[in-house]
């Protein structure tokens, strides 16, 4: 069974004075997300991600279209009590605290009053926040409140979690933590669905992506499948000086630093990268093969069709 | 569903609390303390009537004041902060927190009332040397000012489910003065037919009807007040107030959040 | 920020609050707003009654108050003239028409004529009709009213059916029977003057109509002692064919045993034409016997 099914989902916003323009924040949606996998959704700025994450949750109703979490509408509040959700730079009611924040979201959960008790000094002490449970959040640091958004999104143990942009503004300490939380959620069986625009995240974490422009879908795949379809290439270093043109010769960029120089050649002239510099009796540094990135597939899939014509 | 309404309504009132709404009771003090050499100037037999105005008005415009600001920013800054964000992607319905938001912010009110009925009655003790039980039907007064702002929060959460902040205050303040002349209203509609007169009538019929909740006046003079009275008001303002509940409801549930 | 802007935004702040603190009163006078009791002189009862929405009855208050600040500066002012006093009184009732203690109070200082009062008896006797009307069963205000009809308009049939009206209700002072056959039999009278003055200020519970009341009996005691003493001085004449020097000569024949003294303790004073007058006429005003000439 699928974990989210997104069916045509489209969001449509009358905009101006008398609301007469129409603006199109998500053209017809279809995706799928399966049973524990850590899914990707990438975009830039504006592409439509926190749009869908919205009409998931049912903070906003679609113009057309439907979704199934579970199997089940979307709307259903059963579905609901099953799935965890982490706004974009969260605000929490900044006159509680982390304690009492959690037990009065675990209570709109349905999340027991037992549970609740079992669970919260737990799940602080797993966010790294037990030391803080009684200070108002008033006083917390982005970061900090990024940790008890990701606890209170799976205080009531759902199936699925979903993120939006969890990473954005933090420190690279924190990114890496919730990098770690991710995964750990992931090992325990977890389905998760992260929006971001930083392409290293998902590159790290993601069984599967999917890239999203202009509220439109441009591409979905294996992020394995997905960054061996791009060109790869090798570094390659040596010492002295020499050898440089006929590098730049063989389409190479070669970059000196001190006594040794740093060239990326792409994979199919490596051979011939290394016979120039046998020939040349250049004493060999290293040979390091480099991955193609999602980056350049994103940017392929991101740029605009009517552009790359002109 | 219980359980997840009784979380939202005693939120809200931690809320309330914790906004330090409750300080107003500080000025109630202050007030009633500045008044009392002024009422060394007058005679005895107009200075209990004069506290009893006096307070009785006080906790009146305190209260609807409380009703009227807090209610609105109850909705309208969740909505503007995004804290509304995790709490509705929960199986919460919008129904269910709306009624909550109205029930924590109503027993704001009650703790804030009592508080200041209780500090009216310690002055009226000192006043008065011992209380009688004229000084008992003051708690019907006190009653249908409770009344009436349970009408001003329902009206309030009506507002702010679909307008900006400032515009429901507005609405919501037009709504308190204009529930002083529904009488007149109804008199306009009845010497004018017409449109004019329907629309008049409409309206004293919306608006709600706040002069009948007050007999401020009558209870300082110790004049009594018909039990009907008593029942009429409880039914009149119950209602008004889950029909603009359930207005507020229906509307928020079909709101975007941006 | 740094020392020395902190310094220049002090200096800044206290000149400029001097120099606003100057400049505001020349401002103002230039076009000089009205004092307070010209505003609360708002021409329409009604309109204020709609305008205060459910708080008259506090308002009602905090007019009355205004009314009794506004008599008591004036008076010490020694006013003639208390031109804001009936329709201040007016707006007053409307806003709370129970409000009891300013029928009572308004019209007793209508009636009186200056410097005592407003000397506008047709006033007080429509304040008080109009006080009847909204509360039919306070027999206070029917003793009140008769008392403007008996003191002030010498109506004594008017003053006798007001007692008698004023007899029926529930609770009614027995005094008010009295009082309407005094009306019918005896009302030009010393002693009934007296008898009605002791009745209000018995019954009364305002502070100032219980001074008022004690002014005006003090003022009788006057008027009966005057002719009394009067009286020593002319046969004083009649015996030794002068004006006596001092109440010591009386004194000395024994007719007196001390110096006489008014009800305010001070001494009457013997005119050298002959006529006794009370020292301070102004602490006694309501003396019709003893006037200085």
């Amino acid at each position: 069974m699928a974990a989210v099914e997104i069916l045509g989902l489209e969001k449509t916003y009358s905009v101006g004075f008398f609301r007469k323009q129409k603006k199109v924040g998500l053209k017809s949606l279809n995706l799928e997300v399966r049973e524990r996998e850590v899914f990707g959704f990438l975009g830039p700025n504006g592409a439509g991600k926190t749009t869908t994450l919205k009409l998931l949750m049912g903070l906003t109703s679609p113009t057309a279209g439907s979704a199934r979490i579970l199997g089940k509408n979307w709307r259903d509040p059963a579905a609901r009590a099953r799935i965890g959700f982490l706004p974009e730079q969260p605000y929490f009611y900044d006159y509680l605290t982390p304690k009492e924040l959690l037990d009065y979201y675990g209570t709109l959960s349905g999340v027991t009053a037992a549970d609740r008790r079992m669970r919260i000094p737990k799940l602080l002490e797993r966010v790294g926040l037990a030391d803080k449970a009684d200070m108002q959040l008033r006083k917390f640091s982005k970061g900090m409140l990024q940790r008890i958004g990701i606890a209170q999104a799976v205080l009531h143990e759902p199936e699925i979690v979903f993120l939006d942009e969890p990473m954005s503004g933090l420190d690279p300490l924190a990114r890496r933590e919730v990098r770690e939380f991710i995964l750990d959620l992931h090992r325990e069986g977890k389905t998760i669905f992260f929006s971001t625009h930083i392409l290293a995240d998902a590159e790290a974490l993601c069984d599967r992506v999917a890239v999203l422009s202009r509220g439109e879908l441009r591409g979905v795949g294996v992020v394995a499948e997905l960054m061996t379809s791009a060109q790869k290439k090798v570094e390659i270093v040596w010492q002295g000086t020499a050898g440089i043109a006929a590098m730049n010769a063989l389409g190479a960029s070669c970059h000196p630093a001190g006594d040794l120089v740093r060239a990326t050649v792409s994979h199919d002239r490596l051979d011939e990268a290394l016979d120039i510099l046998k020939r040349a009796q250049l004493p060999l540094v290293s040979v390091t093969p480099l991955g193609g990135s999602l980056e350049e597939y994103f940017l392929q899939k991101v740029q605009d069709p009517v552009e790359a014509h002109a | 569903m219980m359980r997840r309404m009784t979380a939202v309504a005693a939120n809200t009132f931690r809320e309330a609390v914790r906004d330090r709404v409750l300080y107003n009771l500080v000025f109630f003090v202050l007030l009633l303390v500045a008044s009392a050499p002024l009422l060394g100037q007058i005679s005895i037999g107009v200075q209990r009537v004069l506290l009893i105005n006096l307070s009785l008005s006080a906790i009146s415009i305190f209260g609807t004041i409380i009703s009227i600001f807090l209610g609105i920013s109850l909705v309208s800054k969740e909505i503007e902060r995004r804290t509304l964000y995790p709490v509705l992607a929960r199986p919460a319905g919008r129904g269910e927190f709306i009624v909550g938001k109205y029930v924590g912010l109503a027993g704001t009110l009650l703790v804030n009332t009592s508080a200041m009925t209780l500090g009216f009655y310690a002055a009226l003790l000192l006043m008065m040397g011992g209380l009688g039980r004229a000084d008992g039907n003051i708690l019907i007064a006190v009653y249908f000012i409770l009344l009436q702002f349970l009408v001003l929060i329902g009206l309030a959460l009506l507002f702010s489910s679909f307008s900006s902040p400032l515009l429901s205050a507005l609405f919501a303040l037009s709504m308190f003065v204009a529930g002083w002349f529904t009488a007149d209203l109804r008199g306009f509609a009845e010497s004018n037919h017409g449109l004019q007169g329907w629309l008049a009538f409409a309206s004293s019929y919306l608006i709600p009807n706040l002069a009948s909740l007050n007999v401020i006046t009558r209870v300082a003079h110790d004049q009594p007040i018909p039990a009907a009275l008593v029942g009429y008001n409880t039914v009149y303002a119950l209602s008004y107030a889950a029909a603009t509940l359930s207005g507020a409801a229906l509307i928020f549930s079909r709101r975007n959040l941006k | 920020m740094t020392r020395k802007s902190t310094i220049a935004a002090s200096f800044v702040l206290i000149v400029c609050m001097i120099a606003s603190w100057i400049v505001l009163p020349r401002a103002e006078a230039i076009f000089p707003t009205n004092s307070m009791e010209d505003v609360l002189f708002i021409s329409s009862p009604e309109f204020v009654k709609r305008a205060s929405l459910g708080y008259s009855g506090l308002l009602a208050d905090i007019y009355w108050m205004r009314v009794v600040q506004y008599f008591g500066r004036k008076h010490q002012r020694d006013s003639l003239q208390y031109k804001a006093l009936a329709p201040l009184l007016d707006i007053a009732t409307t806003l709370d028409p129970h409000l009891t203690v300013a029928y009572e109070w308004g019209s007793t200082f209508l009636d009186q004529p200056p410097p005592g009062g407003a000397g506008d008896d047709a006033a007080a006797v429509a304040l008080m009709q109009k006080g009847i009307k909204n509360n039919p069963d306070n027999w206070h205000l029917y003793m009140t009213l008769g008392f403007i009809q008996y003191l002030g308009q010498h109506d004594y049939e008017a003053a006798a059916r007001t007692f008698a009206e004023g007899s029926e209700t529930p609770h009614a002072n027995p005094a008010l029977k009295v009082m309407a056959a005094k009306m019918l039999t005896d009302a030009g009278s010393l002693e009934t003057a007296r008898f009605m003055w002791q009745s209000l200020y018995d019954q009364s519970t305002d502070k100032d109509l219980k001074r008022n009341a004690e002014l005006h009996l003090a003022c009788l005691v006057v008027d009966q002692e005057i002719p009394k003493l009067q009286a020593l001085v002319d046969e004083f004449q009649k015996r030794f064919g002068r004006t006596p020097s001092s109440w010591n000569e009386f004194i000395r024949l024994g007719a007196l045993r001390g110096v006489p003294l008014d009800p305010l303790g001070e001494p009457y004073v013997l005119q050298s034409d002959g006529r006794v007058v009370v020292a301070d006429f102004k602490k006694l005003p309501f003396i019709h016997e003893g006037k200085p000439s």
